[in-house]
């Protein structure tokens, strides 16, 4: 008589009995069997699986940004008889813009401390700080673009510059999504306090914020530095 | 502000004008008339039963997985007739446009007929198909309540179906792109393509495939999170497995289809110069991009159908999968090596023998861990006790067709053949042997296997096997002529022919079309007999087929809430280890469950993002904003929407259960 037993898992009662089988596999006679529902079950709770769900949300963001990316080392080159990296990019103004960017990433890893120690009001200082420095950003790029334009460079030039507004342009509409994101949250924290839930989305606008400036720091390198050098 | 009448006219309505209604093309205006008819009976019957209340709560704002599978099975049928009715054009008119004829579609319709079927077919059947069956099977295989996101999911589906809804805009306003399924440009451009044909091809994608790419966000989410206690990955079944696959694919495929349209979008909107001829843009650039998606994509579609046909064939050979580790194996090896191939798509761009060979080298690669599957599950037959019934039927025709057709994928991954074959006739004929053989033959077997699961009786066997023999001989008739012609040099998407002697190839081919039209005929009557004899057909055990797998150990169809208890997995066969060992189901102790309530944000959100589609399609810059702000507005409402569940009484779960144990013993 076969008695495979299989170690019933810890989170299950635990029944055992015998039975008769007529699986083919197994020689006939009895095998005991373990439990095989959950008995006293507890749900997972709202936002069990919403990290993982939102890294692969970034993951797939990030893909979209390689597909920019991928295009600008491709036609990066065709100026067209057009403008040159070299005689458009302003790497004082990057780095400033830059700087902007890096430090609202700082403020907002405050602003999550903040949150950790369940203080509302800097939570909200921080947020309100990082949204600022966001908004700088911003207002540089667009300031950035503005005056690309007015020499002439504008996108419809060349396919460098086509895929250069592309990508940084992407990049800043995202930061812009994030900004509204965060006025967003910014509302239900102040309704509704630092509740489970909104830590949770407070979390995800904080991964989501920070793979921007990794994504920026991957076009500040690649685009601007790069760009200068070529 | 509006100096005349044509200024306002121009600023309400854009570039929409009365004469982009097709009303001169009689083929167009006859199918509106049908379909109008159809739609105002539909509509008619529904308000007349008062069903509209009943749809609305129980259905298009559902967030129950099982109905929302259900919802995506039936876009993917109705979507089949329309891009079978522009298959059917085809045939006919390249079977009677020889000496001289022109046949009855004029060029400038019969361009948008093989976009349209092309489109139709990828997007709008087989993606909605697969989605379907992976969103009904798999919570319930893996033993969960629902998935991971269920507003998502809602949301994801009315996405899908937006984007079908601009498709079909597009037969009866306006026209479709003529520039086959993948638009490559130049010909996708502005300069040769102004019309809103293009601008609906771009949008109509976009709004589908951010549905698709938020679903496969979805499903690996609850792969990987909700599987029941004890189901291990190496323990999860194998369609799981393969919409684990599929569904990585789509996240890692799917944001370079929304890269490249939307480069082309830039292009065709503020004249940027990514495509283009002049100012250094790179045509080639976008046909490699479409293919980094559009490889993968076909690997998205033959995944799933790979895991029906395990699953069907280990229940009705009544044995365990053969080479159940292999079978994993193989299904991630493809998963990896669908993402270096896609350049196979274009040997003829020009990239030097040493590209080519990579890629020819990869390509047939990837027929080992085909062949592998196809080995398991040939063994798996060996020796079994196999019943003939309608998903088995399907399985073997599959086994046959797709061998014919990997055989001649391998024959084009070889560059210098692909040379000859490239664009022809040939290539036509392998993807259709492979896309119907394989994710067609799997969608019908899945259908007819897990038909029962959804509504609690079987489909009727005489008319599904009387579809099965149309759709098999019918696919043979209509596409192995095609081998034949591609072989003598005949390109894909002509229109007319000068030489006679092609003439019976085409003539052969349309019959076969035309028993694909009965077969497809018979699928709707299987549907509708089934639906009149359902008494008969009834089957109370939960369990028709002596199945292996968790979906099984539940009533049909399953409860709300799937599984009153979660299930133990202790074997790659759950169900089949419990029936073995003999489980009590629990009968007393029953517990509330916690379920997501229902929404109607998905489906509002999804008719802003059509708005402002079509707004963006026919240059009505008044709709766009508005309706972009809407579905801003909408989104950021939903999240201050805090309290999305309900629990299930226990009471009612016990009701239901204490049903079931009635049922059941009636049945025994």
């Amino acid at each position: 008589m076969t008695t495979s037993t299989l170690a019933a898992p810890r989170y299950t009662a635990e029944t055992r009995y015998t039975v008769e089988t007529d699986d083919p596999v197994q020689p006939r006679g009895t095998v005991e069997a373990p439990a095989f529902y959950v008995l006293d079950e507890h749900a997972h709770g709202e936002g069990y699986s919403t990290m993982l769900g939102f890294w692969l949300y970034l993951m797939s963001d990030c893909l979209l940004f390689s597909g920019l990316f991928a295009t600008y080392g491709v036609l990066g080159g065709n100026y067209a008889a057009g403008p040159s990296p070299r005689d458009l990019f302003d790497l004082p103004l990057v780095a400033l813009n830059t700087t902007m960017l890096l430090l609202s990433s700082i403020t907002y890893g405050f602003a999550m401390l903040a949150v950790q120690k369940d203080n509302i009001a800097w939570t909200q200082l921080w947020l309100a700080i990082t949204a600022f420095f966001g908004l700088c950003f911003i207002g540089i790029e667009l300031y950035e673009f503005s005056d690309f334009i007015r020499e002439g460079a504008t996108p419809q030039r060349s396919a460098f510059l086509s895929s250069f507004f592309t990508l940084v342009g992407t990049h800043g509409l995202h930061v812009t999504a994030g900004l509204i994101w965060m006025a967003t949250l910014m509302a239900q924290v102040w309704r509704h306090g630092l509740i489970e839930a909104n830590r949770r989305r407070l979390m995800c606008l904080s991964m989501f914020w920070h793979f921007l400036d990794v994504v920026w720091i991957g076009v500040f390198t690649f685009v601007y530095l790069m760009g200068t050098l070529r | 502000m509006f100096n005349n009448s044509s200024a306002l006219l121009k600023f309400l309505f854009g570039r929409f004008t009365l004469d982009q209604l097709p009303l001169h093309e009689p083929i167009l205006v006859a199918t509106f008339i049908m379909v109008a008819t159809g739609g105002v009976a539909v509509f008619g019957a529904i308000t007349y039963f008062r069903l509209w209340g009943y749809l609305w709560r129980e259905w298009f704002t559902s967030i129950d997985h099982k109905r929302i599978g259900v919802m995506y099975m039936v876009l993917g049928v109705v979507m089949l007739l329309r891009g079978f009715a522009d298959a059917l054009m085809m045939r006919t008119q390249q079977a009677i446009a020889f000496g001289g004829s022109q046949g009855f579609l004029p060029a400038h319709h019969y361009d948008q007929v093989f976009t349209a079927h092309g489109v139709i077919m990828i997007f709008f059947v087989a993606m909605p198909f697969i989605t379907g069956l992976i969103n009904f099977v798999v919570p319930l295989q893996i033993g969960a309540r629902d998935v991971s996101f269920p507003f998502l999911n809602n949301f994801s589906f009315w996405m899908t179906v937006g984007g079908a809804v601009i498709v079909m805009i597009s037969l009866f306003v306006g026209e479709f792109a003529r520039t086959g399924w993948l638009a490559y440009p130049p010909l996708s451009e502005y300069a040769y393509s102004p019309d809103v044909g293009v601008d609906y091809y771009i949008w109509g994608l976009q709004v589908a495939g951010l549905g698709t790419l938020l679903s496969g966000v979805n499903l690996v989410c609850t792969i990987v999170k909700l599987r029941a206690p004890g189901m291990t990955m190496m323990k999860m079944p194998i369609f799981t497995w393969t919409a684990l696959c599929t569904n990585i694919l789509i996240v890692a495929a799917f944001p370079i289809l929304t890269v490249v349209l939307a480069l082309l979008t830039l292009d065709r909107y503020i004249g940027t110069d990514f495509f283009t001829n002049d100012f250094g843009g790179n045509a080639m650039m976008y046909v490699n991009l479409i293919w980094i998606w559009g490889h993968p994509e076909v690997y998205i579609l033959i995944l799933p159908a790979f895991g029906v046909f395990s699953e069907v064939t280990s229940t009705f050979c009544g044995k365990r999968l053969f080479g159940y580790t292999s079978m994993v194996y193989a299904t991630v090896v493809i998963t990896i090596l669908s993402y270096l191939v896609w350049l196979h798509h274009f040997f003829t761009m020009g990239s030097g023998a040493s590209v080519n060979s990579f890629f020819g080298i990869t390509t047939m690669i990837i027929s080992i861990p085909t062949g592998a599957k196809m080995f398991n599950w040939l063994f798996t037959m060996y020796k079994g006790r196999i019943r003939f019934e309608l998903p088995m039927m399907w399985t073997v025709a599959f086994m046959l067709t797709f061998v014919i057709g990997g055989m001649t994928g391998v024959l084009l991954a070889v560059p210098p053949a692909d040379f000859v074959l490239h664009n022809s006739l040939f290539l036509v004929a392998h993807f259709h042997n492979v896309i119907i053989g394989g994710v067609l033959f799997g969608m019908f077997a899945g259908i007819n296997y897990w038909f029962p699961k959804a509504f609690g009786f079987r489909l009727d066997p005489f008319w599904g096997k009387l579809s099965f023999w149309f759709w098999v001989v019918g696919f043979y008739l209509a596409f192995m002529p095609l081998y034949v012609l591609g072989l003598m040099g005949v390109t894909r998407r002509l229109r007319v022919f000068d030489i006679p002697s092609l003439q019976i190839w085409f003539v052969i081919a349309g019959i076969g079309a035309l028993l694909i039209a009965l077969g497809i005929a018979c699928f709707l009557i299987q549907i509708g007999v089934s639906i009149l004899k359902r008494e008969e057909l009834r089957d109370a055990t939960g369990d028709p087929w002596n199945g292996r797998t968790l979906e099984w150990s539940t009533s049909s169809p399953p409860p709300a809430y799937n599984f009153a208890f979660t299930p133990v997995v202790h074997d790659n066969d759950a169900w089949w280890d419990m029936k073995q060992r003999g489980h009590d189901r629990p009968l007393t102790g029953f517990k509330p469950i916690n379920m997501p309530a229902n929404t109607g944000t998905g489906i509002i959100l999804a008719g802003f993002c059509v708005a402002f589609a079509i707004g963006m399609i026919w240059y009505v810059w008044w709709l766009a904003v508005l309706s972009f702000i809407a579905a801003l507005a909408t989104a950021i409402g939903h999240t201050f929407n805090y309290k999305r569940d309900l629990d299930y009484p226990a009471d009612e779960i016990a009701r239901a259960e204490t049903e079931r144990s009635r049922l059941l013993e009636a049945q025994a």
